[in-house]
C-alpha cells in the first residue's frame, strides 16, 4: 500500500516519517550493491576505472568490491566469457548469496561481440545465468556502467516483495542454483540452459 | 646476413642429408624460408643456433599451417588400339586419345619457425618442417631441447592444429580445454552448432544459417 506522496511530504514537515516495510526494503537492498571483484578482459579496465576518483562509483553505494563472492551481490561480467572460463563464471554465481544480481558488461558478454563466429567464445553469459542489465559498447565507458547501475537500482525500486515480478529469493519456485555446463569433447554441455535462455526468435 | 641460398649450403655442409628445400616468397618483402626434412629438425637446428655466422640465438615464433588433401587433375595423351573399318577392311588400328586421370596428393601440417639472432642483429631466419599426412601421421620433433621459447608456442600449434611434437617436456593443451577432442585451426574443422543467427544473414553466415535450418525441419536440432 503506497502512502500518498503528498501527506508523506507534509508529515515529514512535522517530523513524522513515513514509509512502506517494501519501500524500506528495497531502499536497503539498493543502496549498498556490492560488487565482485571479478575482471575478464578490456571491460574490466573501465570497471577499473569507475570505482575510481574520476568516476567514483562510491556515489552510488557499491564503493566496496568483494573478493569474495560470499560477501558480494552483483556480478559484472566484465568482458569476453570463453568456453574454458564459462564454467568458473556459473560456478561464482551460484556461490553468490541472495539477492544477487547479474550486469552483462560489453558486447563480448552480452552477445560473444566480434568474437561471435569464433569456436571458442560464449555467445552471451545469458545463456547459463539471468542477466539483470546488458551494457552495449566495446568496451563500454564507465558513464554506461554507471548508467548500468542506476538501471538496476531503479529496477531493485520498482520490484514489489509479493505477486508477479518479486525478487527471486523471495520466490521459493524460482531456482537458486544453476547448473555448471561441463567441458564436452566439442563444446560445453549443454550449449545453453534451456530455463533461463531459449533461441530468440527471428521475425522477418 | 647470410641469403637464404648461403644458408641452405651451410645447413647442407653441417648436417648431410638434411634434405633443404627453398621456399620463395614472391611478395615484396621477399622473406624465402626453408623447408627441411623433419627428421633433421633438430641436428639442424642446434647448427642454426650454435653456428657462429649465424648465431640465431631467439626463436621469435613458431606456427601451424594446415594444407589439405589436394586432388590433382592432369591430361594425359593415351595411345590405344582400336578396331576400325578402313576402306571396308577391319583392322586395328593406333588412336591417341586424350584423357583425365586425378590423383590424390596427401596434405599434411607445417610448422615455421621464425628465428632471430639477437647476438648478431639479423634475422629473420625462416624454417619449416612437414609431417607426412594430417590423419595418422602427424609427429614432427621438438625443437623445445634447442630453444626453451618453443615451449608454450608448440603448445598451441599441438592444442589448434594437432601436431605432435615429439621430445617436448610437457605437450598438453593450452587454450582448449583438456576434454576437448577437436583442432580448431584446421582446415576442415567443424564447429559446434550453437550460432544465434542474426536477422539477415548473409555469406558464409547464410550457407550456415540454411543448413541449421534444415536441420531444424529434419528435426536433428531442437531449435
Amino acid at each position: 500500500m503506497a502512502v500518498d506522496e503528498k501527506l508523506k511530504i507534509e508529515l515529514g514537515k512535522q517530523g513524522v516519517m513515513v514509509t512502506t516495510i517494501q519501500e524500506l526494503y528495497n531502499w536497503g537492498r539498493r543502496s549498498s550493491i556490492w560488487p565482485m571483484q571479478f575482471g575478464l578482459a578490456c571491460c574490466a579496465i573501465e570497471m577499473i576505472a569507475t570505482t575510481m576518483a574520476r568516476y567514483d562509483l562510491a556515489r552510488f553505494g557499491s564503493e566496496v568490491f568483494r573478493p569474495s563472492p560470499r560477501q558480494a551481490d552483483l556480478m559484472i561480467i566484465s568482458g569476453t566469457v570463453t568456453k574454458k572460463m564459462a564454467p568458473q563464471v556459473v560456478r561464482l554465481y551460484n556461490q553468490m548469496a541472495e539477492p544477487r544480481y547479474v550486469i552483462a558488461m560489453g558486447a563480448c558478454a552480452i552477445s560473444g561481440g566480434p568474437f561471435k563466429q569464433g569456436y571458442n567464445v560464449l555467445k552471451g553469459i545469458d545463456r547459463y545465468i539471468p542477466v539483470d542489465v546488458h551494457i552495449p559498447g566495446c568496451p563500454p565507458r564507465p558513464e554506461a556502467l554507471i548508467q548500468a547501475f542506476m538501471t538496476l537500482q531503479k529496477k531493485i525500486d520498482e520490484q514489489n516483495l509479493t505477486g508477479e515480478g518479486r525478487p527471486r529469493h523471495l520466490d521459493e519456485q524460482a531456482p537458486g542454483k544453476f547448473p555448471v555446463p561441463d567441458f564436452g569433447e566439442h563444446d560445453l554441455e549443454p550449449p545453453s540452459n534451456p530455463g533461463t535462455w531459449t533461441v530468440p526468435k527471428i521475425i522477418q | 646476413m647470410k641469403s637464404v641460398e648461403e644458408i641452405k649450403a651451410a645447413i647442407e655442409a653441417a648436417v648431410p642429408g638434411a634434405g633443404v628445400k627453398v621456399i620463395s616468397n614472391p611478395a615484396p618483402i621477399a622473406q624465402h624460408s626453408l623447408l627441411i626434412d623433419a627428421q633433421h629438425a633438430v641436428a639442424v637446428a642446434e647448427f642454426l643456433r650454435d653456428d657462429e655466422d649465424l648465431a640465431l640465438d631467439y626463436l621469435s615464433n613458431v606456427t601451424g599451417v594446415d594444407y589439405l588433401d589436394k586432388e590433382i587433375s592432369e591430361k594425359v595423351k593415351v595411345t590405344r588400339q582400336v578396331p576400325k573399318e578402313v576402306d571396308g577392311v577391319q583392322q586395328i588400328v593406333d588412336e591417341t586419345v586424350e584423357e583425365t586421370r586425378k590423383h590424390v596428393e596427401p596434405g599434411y601440417l607445417e610448422a615455421v619457425y621464425h628465428l632471430f639472432s639477437v647476438a648478431k642483429k639479423h634475422g629473420p631466419v625462416i624454417v619449416r618442417f612437414r609431417s607426412a599426412n594430417r590423419s595418422d601421421q602427424v609427429e614432427l620433433p621438438s625443437l623445445t631441447p634447442v630453444w626453451r621459447s618453443a615451449e608454450f608456442q608448440e603448445r598451441e600449434v599441438f592444442d589448434l592444429f594437432g601436431i605432435v611434437f615429439t621430445g617436448h617436456p610437457d605437450l598438453r593443451r593450452i587454450l582448449m580445454w583438456d576434454e576437448f577432442k577437436d583442432y580448431p585451426m584446421r582446415r576442415d574443422y567443424v564447429e559446434p552448432d550453437d550460432f544465434e543467427y542474426e536477422p539477415t544473414p548473409h555469406d558464409d553466415v547464410l550457407k550456415r544459417a540454411q543448413e541449421h535450418k534444415a536441420k531444424v525441419a529434419a528435426g536433428e536440432v531442437s531449435q
